[in-house]
């Protein structure tokens, strides 16, 4: 039966596709949810994506350069999450600014580490190892892992009222004794640190090389995923499964002949744009986003 | 009241000049780290964007403003009504892609020029408005929307290139403006044409447009908040339909200008590489101008010679030319920082407290 085994292939591959924009989505939620916005995901994916695949292609081992990534998401968010929180910044413009600098970084550092221009392929040991029965990665057990955890977190355990209390008032949770600010701050470092992850699936699970636009725009579809799940880790998931499928889809569909000449292969490409949209505009008007996210929380009259 | 708003500005002058500084030494930073010399890569780069010495130079630079205005005024008018509209790249594209359309197309000479700007422009703004409806009638948050725009706007420039409107000796480039539909030079032997002054007028009309209509009154209440826009009888999802359509029509025109109006191929190479970037480029000159459309035309001289010069830098010092784009991301960081005017402020207030107290 060729047409299970396409369905079986499409499934497995949708599990790396569904990957980093769940990661990214998870951070995101966390991130929101705390009452922080934070649109740099694509940056911190990419730059994060570029040095997993430096350190993993150095030491030959997969996971260093994961926890490498790990670590580069979270400092960003460190840096993005210290303007937001404690200078008052614009979330906004300092998410866009990280997007700016990540694209010029990453052309830049691909010719700095490697002496080529645009495109690098690591060493095939650098590449983090499949799951042997089943063909998948670990780090996918590990992402349904995370998001079962942040639901449980975010909705069973005392932290996660509070966490949730800063994105929603702020104020309010002030006064019964929440350090709002930390608490921002810490939530937009986790979520930094889950994107960083996504970079590392990216670069080193998933398409194994670094180019300088490799997330492609999943840094926003992983934004388009957070309003989709109307910010409910469990949500995110079942989202990101129809957002993964569909990219792959569209993928495999390039190697049909019959797809090919009905569809030319450039229009191909704009499939999980398209479908990203028109997702999104199906199911947002019953979402609702945290009610204070992106407003810096000032006590009194600053 | 006079004097404290002069006052004002120029602590927004420090604010801007500290962003800029800051993003130079921590780009200085960067390039050391990656092995090569600051010093030459910084003076690679000024030599070839504001060198006294050789006009032609300074042509370039002002060759790269030239885009930047219209994206950055695109950017500016969403900013002023409190939406991020960052599609000014996709909305570029389809803005070369037709005048393009029209350089294909067999016209009379002296139609060509004026319907190549025009369907830019047109095209440009229906993909705005397209964003438009996506924020307006179904609430979908304006950076989602426009970003998937400018992938799929890149794809069908792709299509495009390789169905139908390739050039057929030069399969790395669409079919260029024929001659007659070519924009003047204003300097001989450099990229500078007559578009950096329809640039320069635009600005000044989205100026009057934004100060002195009742539509520019409207977006700027917006951007005070929606609340505050509907209780002045605005709705706000009609004007921010105008706001995508304005800002989408604003880089369409620009792309059609590149095709028309930019030596020497007056075309869209491969994978969009000569225009790709100005949209994004054009937030860094927008919030540098202070999301202001005269204020934007300094801003996108200051940016025009970070690109204009990123090639000497690359030919004196080696530094990758990606490394500008680096520094823009680090201005920009550094302009989402309130800042100078957070202290500023913040002491006025404390000051006007004592005043206030010992009164």
């Amino acid at each position: 039966m060729p047409e299970l085994d396409l369905l079986g292939g499409v499934l497995i591959q949708s599990t790396w596709a569904m990957m980093p924009i769940l990661l990214a989505a998870l951070g995101e939620i966390l991130t929101e949810r705390s009452g922080v916005v934070n649109i740099g995901l694509e940056g911190i994916m990419l730059i994060s994506a570029l040095f997993a695949v430096f350190v993993a292609d150095k030491t030959l081992n997969p996971w260093l350069g994961v926890l490498t990534a790990i670590g580069i998401g979270a400092f960003i968010g460190l840096i993005h999450g210290f303007i937001s929180v404690y200078l008052k910044g614009n979330q906004i413009i300092s998410g866009l600014g990280i997007n700016t600098f990540a694209a010029g970084f990453v052309a830049y550092s691909i010719e700095v580490f490697w002496g080529v221009r645009g495109y690098y392929t690591p060493k095939p040991e650098a590449k983090v190892p499949r799951l042997p029965a089943i063909g998948v990665s670990p780090l996918f057990l590990a992402t349904i892992a995370i998001t079962i955890v942040l639901f449980i977190i975010l909705y069973k355990f005392d932290i996660g009222l509070k966490i949730r209390a800063c994105g929603e008032n702020p104020e309010a949770a002030d006064v019964v004794g929440v350090k709002v600010e930390l608490m921002q701050l810490t939530s937009t470092i986790i979520g930094g640190a889950l994107t960083g992850l996504a970079g590392a699936v990216l670069s080193i699970d998933w398409l194994a090389s670094i180019t300088k636009q490799l997330p492609a725009g999943r840094g926003f579809i992983a934004l388009a995923l957070v309003n989709f799940a109307n910010w409910n880790p469990l949500y995110g998931l079942l989202g990101s499964f129809i957002f993964g499928f569909l990219w792959t889809a569209s993928e495999y569909m390039k190697n049909l002949e019959y797809f090919t000449r009905a569809i030319p292969m450039p229009l191909i490409n704009t499939i999980p744009y398209i479908a990203t949209l028109i997702v999104v505009a199906g199911v947002i008007g019953r979402s609702r986003p945290p009610q204070s996210v992106g407003v810096p929380y000032r006590r009194e009259l600053d | 009241m006079v004097n404290s708003r002069f006052t004002e500005y120029l602590v927004y002058i420090g604010n801007v000049a500290l962003a800029i500084l800051i993003g130079l030494a921590l780009g200085a930073l960067i390039i050391w780290l990656g092995g090569y010399d600051p010093v030459k890569a910084y003076t690679g780069l000024f030599e070839t964007s504001f060198n006294p010495s050789d006009y032609y130079y300074f042509a370039t630079t002002l060759s790269y403003a030239t885009p930047v205005i219209f994206t950055g005024l695109t950017f500016a008018i969403s900013s002023r009504a409190g939406i991020f509209n960052i599609g000014a790249e996709g909305q570029m594209y389809m803005g070369a892609l037709g005048a393009v359309i029209v350089a294909s197309m067999n016209l009379p000479s002296p139609l060509i020029l004026p319907m190549a700007l025009i369907t830019g422009t047109l095209m440009g703004a229906l993909w705005g408005l397209i964003a438009g409806l996506f924020r307006a009638l179904r609430n979908v948050n304006e950076v989602v929307a426009t970003i998937m725009l400018n992938w799929i706007a890149f794809w069908i420039i792709e299509y495009a290139r390789n169905y139908g409107l390739g050039d057929p000796r030069r399969q790395e480039k669409t079919i260029s403006m024929p001659v007659e539909g070519r924009l003047p030079l204003l300097v001989k032997n450099t990229e500078l044409s007559m578009a950096f002054v329809i640039a320069l007028i635009v600005a000044i009309l989205v100026y009057i447009f934004m100060w002195r209509t009742k539509i520019g009154y409207y977006i700027r209440v917006l951007g005070a908040g929606v609340k505050t826009a509907k209780y002045a009888g605005i709705d706000p999802r009609i004007i921010t339909l105008y706001v995508f359509i304005i800002g989408g029509a604003l880089s369409g025109l620009g792309g059609a200008l590149e095709i028309c109006g930019r030596p020497p191929t007056y075309a869209i190479t491969t994978a969009a590489s000569n225009i790709a970037g100005f949209g994004f480029t054009g937030i860094s000159v927008s919030l540098l101008g202070l999301n202001h459309p005269i204020l934007i035309i300094p801003a996108s001289v200051i940016i025009g010679g970070l690109l204009a010069g990123s090639r000497g830098m690359q030919i004196k010092a080696k530094v990758p030319l990606e490394m500008v784009m680096a520094v823009q991301g680090l201005i920009i960081i550094a302009l989402s920082v309130p800042g100078f005017t957070f202290v500023y402020r913040r002491w006025r207030i404390k000051k006007a407290l004592r005043g206030g107290g010992s009164a």
